[in-house]
């Protein structure tokens, strides 16, 4: 008969940072070059300030950046990052315009006077913007009947107030209303070097790479206003909101909490509070809701960073009719936490999870180029990493009970359920004071 | 443009028990991705227990020979690492990606459930919960729930084990027991119905040692034969339609029969380049025509497989193309669009340049795809389960940039409108 028992981990291994180098061009870009060769392939990430865009437009601009310039057309650009393997694509969040792609590494100095081209001369046809006008309405409707994206919108309003954050899905018709002169409009005052970051990833030599971005983005120029968004407003506490979707098979729960910026002293004690409540699957929270009571599938809670301010963000899909019940353990389980401290076992499994999981993001080029991109976009380099591993391996138990009575207190949420209020908003009216509205897109 | 190719190594072997195992070392970076996949998926559950594949994988982390419940999540968790398990209609995978230090800790709570599961009569009402709640998310209480994975496989086929839904009916959920359970681990998680892999930071001889003292008291138990899930072709156009109460906006998907993915490997490659050739960004063809210029549909996408996975599925599958329409827009004359568009495409072959852009495309997607150790772990082992050839993820590249074009153009002839099954969403919640 053997014995089964839980073999021990072996010695940590040291996080080790990959090359890089940094060079700031004289146009203002910042372009960031690290070396990770596993895969023959380069990551390209671009972050642009957009804060405080008009919403409509700069939606807009993100769906018809690459849709022509003067001398290429929308099929010929694509067609010609495809020959290198690319691929690039735009997005837009509350703070940046983000330029995302990859492809085969031979393909870089390709790619990026692709995206010189793009950035220097989008052309905004008014064919090719009329054509993805319609497709974003069509998008905006389809993601205005997802009842994620519904519950997101209506917590949003709640914590952000008259804040830019507040709304962050322009209307359908302000959508159809964008022309072609105001895309070129804002393309010229924001879409600029200064202040932007180039993060590129992969199979390559870091200083040829800046050598190849200085080449092709050398004479990028641009130039409007500096803009700054005001920082968010704190959480202010409000009865639950029960947003109202007839007929719906599930609640949407979500609730907001304050916290604080990734340099922020109390950062790190407040994502590991995080994870023994609900940061991931072996959380209090997680245990308790799915694994004990079969309320819920994927229950998660987050910490979220944008420029202005930083929430935690808890949410959750429950049964309709458990909805009141998941409200309840919900909140005891923040109320818990906030009141008593974590055991030793529960800290040091969520300490082992944050340091893993770092390990575990830096190991894909895409994973680097994410993180890079974003930390950059907050001012931040790789080095931080470091001092966030340090952080994390030092926070003591009291500590995170500090930083759980602060942040994880369930009287300082702000809460928002959408779902069937004729069947939920009784339940919910007995645990707390609830208001009511209908869901709007 | 020269496709690349990656060199992972590649180490094959067999414990005395049965169990097949992969190692593909990279010391690139200090983590691991460890995958056991078995021979089971949806295409296997019995008839009156749809979604049973799936619910049984729920049943997999439910605690097993040395591990009470929730201790499989907390010990990989606890490592720094992150689980989960999924199930198609081939296989059904469990996997952990981890900081290297745990890979004895990640071939032990392995080891342990393939000597089996708890299972219990408490486990299993809670992860029957669970699944409903994973099935409202995903398919009930949004638009385009289960289109078309769930949706195309009953116009398509006849036989349950093809067209049955896989997410399962709740009264089918509602009556599984345990001694279902036990029946479906005794007889499909056999250690020789199983592949083990392991990627990333190892060292081959240290990591088999692991592998021998950690799986090899696994009891032998021969993998039951593989049944024949075939069925005939196609020979007059299906077509379907339903209403989604919730989807705002019209959308179609059709698919049409491809060569056997595995026995016939040669002639189904044109298929997953054509798909690309055909929908692949805004160069592509059926983008360039239905997306830009005529603006029938808002989106378009093709694929092969109803779970989109090319290289992990046997015979009979399909290459499906899906798209979103404009509020009111014309099903009937999307897909006579399509149609027009595969016979321009098998009549007059290729434009200049078409197909090495695409194929340099798909060799990034591919090479993306393996560069988390994790994904190299899963392909590898379902590779070696469905055709002992793990390597093959090496060749990938190379072999998708050898398909010529009259191989792609004599794949477009084939997908005609009289072999086609096609579902249509009516859009309930259009305002």
């Amino acid at each position: 008969m053997t014995l089964h028992t839980l073999p021990a981990l072996g010695p940590n291994k040291k996080l080790k940072l990959p090359k890089e180098m940094e060079r700031k061009l004289p146009n203002g870009l910042t372009v960031i070059a690290i070396r990770r060769p596993a895969v023959p392939l380069v990551e390209l990430r671009l972050w642009i300030p957009f804060g405080r865009a008009h919403l409509a437009r700069g939606a807009m601009l993100s769906q018809t950046l690459f849709s022509g310039t003067d001398t290429m057309s929308m099929v010929e650009i694509a067609a010609a990052l495809q020959s290198v393997g690319g691929g690039l694509s735009a997005g837009l969040g509350p703070d940046r315009l983000l330029v995302s792609g990859n492809g085969l590494v031979t393909g870089l100095d390709r790619i990026l006077e692709l995206l010189a081209e793009v950035l220097g001369g989008a052309a905004y046809p008014g064919d090719e913007v009329a054509t993805e006008r319609e497709r974003l309405a069509d998008g905006i409707q389809v993601a205005q009947s997802q009842p994620s994206h519904l519950a997101r919108s209506a917590l949003l309003k709640r914590m952000y107030g008259k804040h830019p954050y507040a709304t962050q899905t322009p209307d359908v018709e302000q959508v159809r209303a964008v022309r072609p002169a105001q895309l070129r409009a804002l393309h010229a005052e924001r879409v600029r070097p200064d202040e932007a970051i180039l993060v590129l990833v992969g199979d390559l030599q870091p200083g040829k790479a800046l050598d190849a971005a200085e080449r092709a983005l050398g004479r990028w120029t641009g130039g409007g206003k500096q803009v700054k968004l005001p920082p968010a407003p704190a959480l202010t506490p409000a009865p639950l909101l029960v947003v109202d979707r007839p007929d719906s098979v599930q609640s949407s729960l979500r609730m907001a909490l304050p916290a604080v910026g990734r340099t922020h002293p109390d950062h790190a004690a407040l994502q590991l509070a995080n994870l023994v409540f609900g940061g991931y699957f072996s959380s209090r929270w997680v245990e308790n809701i799915r694994e004990d009571k079969g309320y819920t599938y994927g229950p998660h809670s987050l910490v979220e960073h944008a420029i202005a301010g930083s929430a935690l963000v808890v949410a959750a899909e429950v049964a309709t009719e458990v909805t009141g019940p998941a409200m309840l353990e919900t909140v005891y389980e923040l109320g818990r936490l906030a009141s008593l401290p974590p055991k030793e076992d529960e800290l040091e499994q969520a300490r082992q999870y944050a340091l893993g999981t770092l390990q575990l993001g830096m190991s894909t080029q895409a994973g680097l180029a994410g993180l890079a991109s974003t930390y950059a976009g907050f001012g931040l380099r790789l080095e931080f990493l470091a001092e966030y591993s340090a952080r994390l391996a030092a926070v003591t138990r009291d500590e995170v009970a500090a930083a759980a009575a602060t942040y994880l207190a369930p009287s300082r949420a702000v809460t928002v359920v959408l779902g069937d209020a004729g069947r939920i908003e009784a339940p919910l009216a007995a645990l707390a004071p609830v208001a009511r509205e209908d869901a709007q897109p | 443009m020269k496709i690349p190719a990656t060199k992972y190594p590649v180490e094959r072997f067999t414990l005395d028990n049965g169990l097949r195992v992969v190692l593909a070392p990279d010391r690139s970076a200090p983590v691991i991705g460890v995958a056991v996949v078995y021979d089971v998926g949806i295409r296997s559950e019995p008839e009156g227990r749809t979604g049973f594949a799936h619910l049984f994988e729920h049943l997999m982390f439910q605690g097993s020979e040395n591990l009470e419940k929730l201790a499989h999540f907390r010990h990989v968790q606890g490592a720094g690492g992150s689980f989960n398990g999924s199930t198609h209609l081939d296989y059904t995978d469990y996997f952990e990606t981890l900081p290297s230090n745990a890979l004895e800790r990640a071939l032990f709570l392995e080891a342990d459930r393939m000597r089996g599961p708890r299972l219990t009569e408490e486990n299993l009402r809670n992860q029957v919960d669970v699944v409903k709640e994973e099935i409202r998310v995903n398919v009930l209480n949004r638009p385009y729930g289960g289109f078309p994975w769930l949706k195309l496989p009953p116009v398509m086929f006849d036989t349950f084990p093809n067209a049955h839904d896989g997410y399962g009916s709740f009264v089918d959920l509602e009556s599984a027991t345990v001694a279902d359970a036990a029946e479906f681990f005794q007889r499909y998680y056999a250690c020789g119905n199983a592949v083990l892999a392991v990627a990333g930071d190892l060292d081959v001889s240290a990591a088999t040692e692991l592998i021998e003292r950690h799986f090899g008291d696994v009891p032998a138990r021969p993998a039951p034969t593989l049944p024949d899930f075939a069925e005939p072709d196609l020979t007059a156009e299906r077509r379907e339609s339903y209403t989604d109460r919730l989807a705002p906006l019209p959308a179609v998907a059709a698919a049409w029969r491809v060569p056997d993915p595995i026995n016939d490997f040669a002639a189904y490659l044109p298929y997953v380049v054509l798909a690309e050739v055909l929908t692949d960004g805004d160069a592509s063809r059926l983008v360039e025509r239905l997306v830009l210029r005529d603006r029938t549909v808002t989106s378009i996408g093709g694929y092969l497989g109803f779970m989109g996975e090319p290289f992990e599925v046997r015979d009979p599958t399909a290459l499906l193309l899906q798209a979103h329409l404009p509020p009111g827009g014309d099903v009937d004359k999307v897909l006579r669009t399509v149609d027009e568009e595969l016979d321009r495409l098998a009549a007059d072959g290729l434009t200049p340049g078409e197909l090495a852009r695409t194929q340099a495309r798909m060799a990034t997607h591919l090479l993306r795809d393996t560069d988390a150790v994790l994904g190299r772990a899963l392909e590898m082992a379902v590779l070696e389960q469905q055709r002992g050839e793990p390597g093959l993820l090496n060749e990938l590249p190379r072999l998708v940039a050898e398909v010529t074009e009259e191989q792609v153009r004599v794949a477009a002839a084939t997908l005609r409108p009289q072999r086609r099954a096609s579902v249509e969403v009516i859009a309930g919640g259009a305002k």
